[in-house]
């Protein structure tokens, strides 16, 4: 019952969004208030609708109704409950469902809390996410049915991939698309402003606390995915390089330069066709990413079951809504109007210096995922792309990003001078110094680039806390009241850049002074690694919820010891995992992952990450300083509320 | 001059659109081979069928034949059977390499599923699967008289493989000298 | 059509360890086998969904993995050993594409996209400092002009 009321619920939101997108672009043509606010409240129906569609394929999963083909292939009654609910998303049609959702809410809440927004452009943007909608509402209809039934219900489900059966499916996904998806708003906002052919403050007022309301969930959700990747794939890794990782960290880039190049807007109406242009490239690559995973164009890790089909139906989907803004951009761009002029030593030419970073960033991401697929189609030649690659051309380009960081937000608006810019970061250059002299010292001469990267962390942090600091310095004659006004926004993007210094660190560590060793053990053998002595005490069997693990039983001396640490080896009904166990110090993790049975003992893998913790303490940090600054007050009052609309009363009849 | 800086998106986005649409129809996992156009890389294979020898690269000479690596122990090869057996009874010469297992279970695999090939030998570490360039079963590769490699088709051979691709192939290298 | 056999090989590869080379694998000398474990992390694993050699667990890594150290014991050098594999595999068993007419824009593009953008920039920001902001037309002045006089006269 269940799934024919979200089928039928899914179908009532495709109707509803036709009618949202063609009465608020209709609406705002021909400025009909009636019109418009009819398509503001099919958003808000139409996220319902939405709502109770994923409500009911989730209670099909949960309730184990096998009917359903999806939850027969990706849900069995032994999982555990979060895994079965989690597991909504764990397919494409259920992933695409959670897209769909998120785009509804997003859409509803422009709706709902766009009161004081010019009633023509709320409309506008409404109608561009009610196309974006259509578009993918019908996708799922037509294509990827979640829905679908079995004629013969099988008695008991396969069960989810056990790599997938982890808190991680529960938080990623949803996150991720919080992210992606969230940067529709943003994408709506820019279209909608080429339309009316009007940018201003206020617009950028507008946009900023809902591009940050994505960037926010993004980050959390690529740090998370990292993390997960690094405790469940048993690997030690925390970055691949991996064409779906690839396709979230683009967007990330340009919605990073995005943010900032929509800060300039609002205080300086400068970088207007940049923020417009970023704003239609960054959901843009949000589209692409969601093609990458689900049509085979390239080999990952996270692709979904391949389908061609699908894939060119969402390449149809890029086509036309990319396509099109940015045929509306070549259009409406040249005509809008430019903004305040700048010196280039001023806080807009940092910016403007961070986002063409950022872009090159974005573009060499971009061509080491595709260059394969494109280089392929001119010659015979298969080219891969890999670690290497990125080695080499994204790190140089991210270090002087990342030197350059600490003084954009020590740069005054409009002009600075180079003298007093310079006097500004005395005191994170000192810092810098010093952490490269601990490095060198602790590393030896040797290790002198990794010394350096220690000091560009160190000079990241200080720089960051610099900000704040120099506020209550300045007013340290009343320190409580300068400390208790000051703007959540200040202290959101000193966390953010501060926690870029902390992901360097942790990189830094883990990427430099990492070892390993892999060696066969029997019970009883020890081995000496990292300063640590490692003895393996025992193997023996154990039971999980729906596995039987295979344990060994370490312990661990030396070095933050004496410790237990357990590595599983676990079978599933149809795979296996490893389980590595892992110490957690904030000075570096120990990683052990028991293996293959031989020679009578056990292969066992012995890693030391060094200062590994703080690549994700870095990620969530930046995460949550994006939250802090989402915080503030002046974001969400925005512009001045306007008169109230004349409510819309229907004419008597004659 | 702004004008045309702001086409410059689209143009590029253009461009990008139809790289991805032709590439959607490639297979990403599928390797071009190195050994087109070349001579096979000289090997000689153990035995695999009881009482018969092995056989040697110079031996795939003189007239085209296909060597179709396969396995016993992949499902693909399985489904590729019949097609082969059937190529067989037309009169198409295939020799087989058993790649990565022991000769017993090539030699029963073959006895129990029907055997198609004229010369047939084992490859026990895959070495000569490698050497060929192999990652993966089923493959086979398309041999001229002089014994170069012209065609490899990775996976199984389908009935609709053979007559779109390998059987005009093949028509066109016995019209050669 | 797919291999399901290798396929499954490589789902079971997923779930193996990275640094997927065993005890018995490993060269002797210590010097050999470094260079053998730098190499690999640059080698595709050709069946798996973008591993290393070094990292994947799937057979046929194992055999390249093997064949490579091989090629070191034998005394061959980085480039000749891995040039064993490229002969074999093509350039795509290279993690790190190699420096070729159709890969220079690969190579050359994100600097070539950094100092185009940053040329762009400069144009663009001398461009507009040459022309003055002049936010008001001509006739905006005069209005502007004559209400401020009005204004002067009260």
């Amino acid at each position: 019952m269940a799934a024919e009321v979200g089928q039928f619920a899914l179908i009532l939101a495709f109707v509803l969004a036709v009618v949202q997108a063609g009465a608020t672009l209709w609406g705002a043509q021909r400025g009909e208030p009636v019109l418009m606010a009819l398509g503001r409240a099919a958003a808000v129906l139409q996220g319902g609708f939405v709502i109770l569609a994923f409500a009911c394929l989730a209670a099909s999963y949960v309730a184990c109704d096998f009917s359903v083909a999806l939850v027969a292939q990706h849900s069995n009654s032994q999982q555990p409950l979060a895994y079965r609910f989690a597991a909504t998303w764990g397919s494409h049609e259920g992933s695409m469902l959670l897209w769909v959702l998120i785009l509804a809410i997003y859409g509803a809440g422009v709706s709902l809390f766009g009161g004081t927004l010019r009633e023509t452009l709320q409309a506008r943007v409404l109608g561009v996410q009610g196309l974006i909608g259509v578009a993918f509402l019908g996708f799922l209809i037509f294509t990827s049915n979640p829905f679908l039934r079995l004629s013969l219900a099988p008695l008991e489900g396969t069960e989810l991939n056990p790599l997938l059966q982890d808190p991680g499916l529960v938080s990623h996904p949803p996150l991720l698309y919080l992210g992606y998806v969230g940067f529709s708003v943003a994408f709506a906002f820019a279209v909608a402003a080429l339309l009316e052919g009007r940018v201003d403050a206020a617009w950028a007022r507008w946009v900023r606390p809902w591009v940050l309301a994505a960037w926010v969930p993004l980050t959390a959700g690529i740090t998370l995915g990292s993390l997960w990747a690094y405790y469940e794939l048993g690997w030690g890794g925390w970055w691949f390089w991996d064409p779906v990782e690839n396709a979230s960290l683009m967007p990330w880039l340009l919605g990073t330069a995005l943010l900032h190049s929509a800060l300039v807007l609002e205080r300086r109406g400068a970088l207007v066709s940049w923020t417009i242009l970023l704003a239609i490239l960054t959901f843009s690559l949000s589209l692409v990413g969601t093609f990458l995973v689900r049509s085979g164009i390239l080999t990952s890790v996270h692709a979904f079951a391949v389908d061609p089909r699908r894939g060119i139906y969402i390449l149809g989907i890029i086509a036309v809504t990319t396509g099109a803004a940015l045929g509306l951009y070549a259009w409406r761009a040249p005509s809008l109007r430019t903004g305040a002029l700048f010196a280039p030593l001023s806080r807009e030419g940092g910016i403007t210096l961070n986002n063409l970073f950022l872009v090159a960033l974005a573009a060499t991401v971009f061509l080491g995922t595709f260059s394969p697929v494109f280089i392929e189609l001119v010659g015979s030649d298969k080219i891969s792309v890999g670690p290497p690659y990125y080695a080499r051309t994204f790190a140089p380009l991210a270090i002087p990003l990342l030197a350059l960081v600490v003084f954009g937000p020590m740069l005054n608006w409009k002009r600075d001078a180079a003298a007093a810019v310079l006097r500004r970061v005395r005191i994170p250059a000192g810092v810098a110094a010093a952490a490269v002299l601990v490095g060198l010292v602790t590393v030896g001469w040797k290790g002198v680039v990794s010394a350096a990267a220690l000091g560009l962390a160190a000079w990241l942090v200080a720089g960051a806390l610099a900000i704040p600091a120099r506020r209550w310095w300045a007013g340290r004659a009343n320190l409580r009241r300068s400390i208790r006004t000051t703007p959540p926004a200040v202290l959101g993007l000193s966390l953010a850049h501060a926690g870029l210094g902390l992901l360097l660190l942790g990189v830094t560590g883990v990427t430099a002074w990492h070892s390993d060793k892999v060696l066969t053990m029997r019970p009883g053998d020890s081995t000496v690694f990292a300063g640590r002595t490692i003895t393996l005490e025992s193997v023996g069997l154990a039971d999980g919820p729906n596995y039987q693990a295979r344990q060994a039983r370490f312990d661990i001396t030396g070095r933050g010891g004496p410790y237990t640490l357990v590595a599983e080896r676990r079978a599933y009904a149809t795979s296996q995992t490893t389980e590595a166990a892992i110490h957690v110090t904030p000075l570096g993790n120990l990683y052990i992952s028991g293996g293959d049975e031989a020679d009578g003992g056990v292969v066992v893998r012995l890693w030391d990450h060094p200062l590994v913790v703080w690549i994700w303490i870095g990620g969530f940090v930046m995460a949550f300083g994006g939250l802090v600054s989402l915080c503030d007050r002046r974001l969400r009052l925005g512009v001045a509320a306007r008169a109230p609309r004349p409510a819309l009363v229907p004419a008597p009849a004659e | 001059m702004r004008r045309a800086l702001a086409l410059l998106p689209v143009a590029l986005f253009v461009l990008v659109l139809a790289g991805f649409m032709v590439g959607l129809r490639r297979d990403p996992a599928i390797l071009p081979s190195m050994l087109i156009g070349k001579p096979l890389p000289a090997f000689a294979l153990a035995p695999l069928r009881p009482g018969e020898p092995g056989f040697a690269s110079a031996e795939l000479t003189g007239e085209p034949v296909l060597l179709n690596v396969f396995a016993s122990w992949c499902g693909p090869c399985k489904e590729e059977h019949p097609v082969l057996l059937r190529l067989k009874a037309e009169g198409v010469k295939i020799a087989g390499l058993d790649w990565k297992e022991d000769a017993a279970d090539g030699a029963r695999w073959l006895a129990a599923n029907g055997d198609p090939y004229v010369r047939a030998g084992n490859d026990a570490s895959g070495r000569t699967g490698i050497d060929l360039g192999v990652s993966g079963v089923p493959e086979t590769f398309v041999l001229d008289r002089r014994g170069r490699v012209r065609y490899r088709q990775v996976g199984a051979i389908t009935p609709e493989v053979w007559s779109r691709t390998i059987a005009p192939l093949m028509a066109k290298l016995e019209a050669e000298s | 059509m797919r291999r399901l056999a290798l396929i499954a090989a490589a789902a079971l590869a997923l779930a193996g360890p990275a640094l997927a080379v065993t005890p018995d694998e490993q060269l002797r000398d210590p010097a050999q086998e470094a260079r053998a474990r730098a190499l690999s992390q640059e080698l595709r694993c050709l069946v798996c969904q973008n591993q290393s050699i070094d990292d994947s667990a799937a057979p046929l890594a194992h055999d390249l993995r093997v064949i490579l150290r091989e090629r070191i014991a034998a005394g061959d050098s980085d480039r000749q050993a891995v040039d064993y594999l490229v002969a074999r595999y093509g350039d795509f068993v290279l993690l790190k594409p190699p420096f070729q007419p159709d890969t220079w824009a690969l190579w050359l593009g994100p600097l070539a996209v950094l100092l185009l953008g940053g040329a762009g920039v400069a144009v663009y920001m001398r461009g507009r400092a040459a022309r003055p902001e002049s936010p008001l037309s001509v006739a905006d002045e005069a209005e502007a002009a004559r209400l401020l006089a009005a204004d002067k006269g009260d």
